[in-house]
């Protein structure tokens, strides 16, 4: 956890209230995840109630308040990723780092999480390691792929 | 404030500019039932059981009474058949989720409107989200210990240990709000988990 640049973010928006969710997605962005003792923090310094913190970042996808492995895998589970196979994909990335969507693994290497759409259907089964995306993933190609990540 | 006439179940009634068709019919002393409401909070409009027909302009159409506002010539309908029967089926999802609800009137709006606890199959989650208490400390007593965190069918109530700690044993003014006995449960369960050795009530001082 980097702390200088979460307090930076912090103090770049002390007090402001309406930026509650630009300082998480910040400190998201930069952690993987948001520890509790960051969430007390990011509630003094923007001065709003905890309580609402906790709504906020338990309600949208984007944050996740539980340790995050190096590399997401983010696998499209749209309808077209779906015609296309991506059931077959997902069941074999589980096969492999041996977690289920929504789960890190023991060695913080993997994070699994289907997605909806990502707006490239005719890439399917669409699946994204790390920001990057495999287009037309046969199950047969992702072992492969995940090796790449140490 | 200037006086508007509306019509509720065919009586005339004046109401007052920004009033919401609760407030007029309670103030005429006509009785619809409510469950999230409560006269210190804002409306907030979750558990529609106050829903009633209004027709505005030769359309009806169904609203929430806690939070419409009153307008020149509003007509309202308060015990239709359809009104009944939405009142009917919300108590009836209700109370798969808190069958043996005692807090407030669940059993007697029940009672009054025909409603089979047993009709949807069990979903005990005891809450039945009417953010009652969550508001009450957020707005009243502005401490906001108590939050709703998740969404859709996760979405729960929590109390917040850093700050029930410090503010709820001495206050504890949710408890009788809530129209099932869940928030106690959750608070007996917070306190276990995070601060077990805080005294707890009054009394306790
Ligand atoms: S715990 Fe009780 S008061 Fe709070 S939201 Fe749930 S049902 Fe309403
Ligand atoms: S009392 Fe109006 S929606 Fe609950």
């Amino acid at each position: 956890m980097n702390n200088d640049k979460i307090e930076q973010i912090l103090n770049e928006h002390q007090g402001q209230a309406g930026a509650l969710i630009k300082v998480l997605m910040e400190i998201q962005e930069e952690n993987k995840w948001l520890p509790r003792e960051v969430l007390v923090q990011v509630s003094e310094k923007l001065e709003v109630p905890l309580s609402r913190v906790l709504r906020i970042a338990t309600i949208y996808k984007t944050f996740s308040l539980t340790p995050k492995g190096r590399y997401q895998v983010n696998i499209c589970t749209g309808t077209a990723c779906q015609v296309r196979g991506s059931q077959q994909v997902l069941e074999e990335v589980q096969k492999l780092t041996g977690i289920k969507p929504g789960e890190t693994d023991p060695d913080m290497k993997f994070s699994l999480e289907t997605v909806n759409c990502q707006g490239c259907c005719s890439l399917g089964p669409l699946v994204e390691i790390d920001g990057k995306t495999h287009g037309k993933t046969a199950p047969a190609e992702i072992a492969d792929a995940l090796k790449k990540y140490e | 404030m200037s006086e508007i006439i509306i019509q509720i179940d065919g009586r005339e009634i004046a109401a007052d500019e920004g009033m919401t068709v609760l407030e007029a019919a309670q103030k005429a002393g006509i009785s619809i039932p409510t469950l999230c409401y409560l006269e210190t909070l804002e409306p907030y409009g979750a558990c529609r059981l106050c829903s009633v027909e209004v027709e505005v302009r030769g359309r009806t159409n169904l609203v929430a009474a806690c939070l419409y506002p009153v307008e020149k010539d509003l007509i309202v309908r308060t015990r239709t058949e359809k009104v009944d029967r939405i009142r009917k089926v919300i108590l009836e999802l209700l109370l798969a989720h808190a069958p043996e609800a005692r807090g407030l009137k669940m059993q007697e709006y029940a009672e009054e409107y025909g409603a089979d606890k047993n009709r949807y199959e069990k979903e005990p989650s005891f809450c039945i989200q009417c953010g009652l208490c969550v508001r009450y400390c957020a707005e009243i007593k502005k401490k906001s210990a108590i939050c709703f965190v998740n969404k859709g069918p996760s979405r729960e109530i929590q109390f917040i240990p850093e700050i029930a700690s410090k503010e709820c044993w001495n206050c504890t003014e949710c408890f009788p709000l809530c129209p099932t006995e869940y928030l106690q449960g959750v608070f007996v369960l917070t306190k276990a988990l995070a601060f077990p050795s805080t005294p707890m009530g009054p009394s306790a001082e």
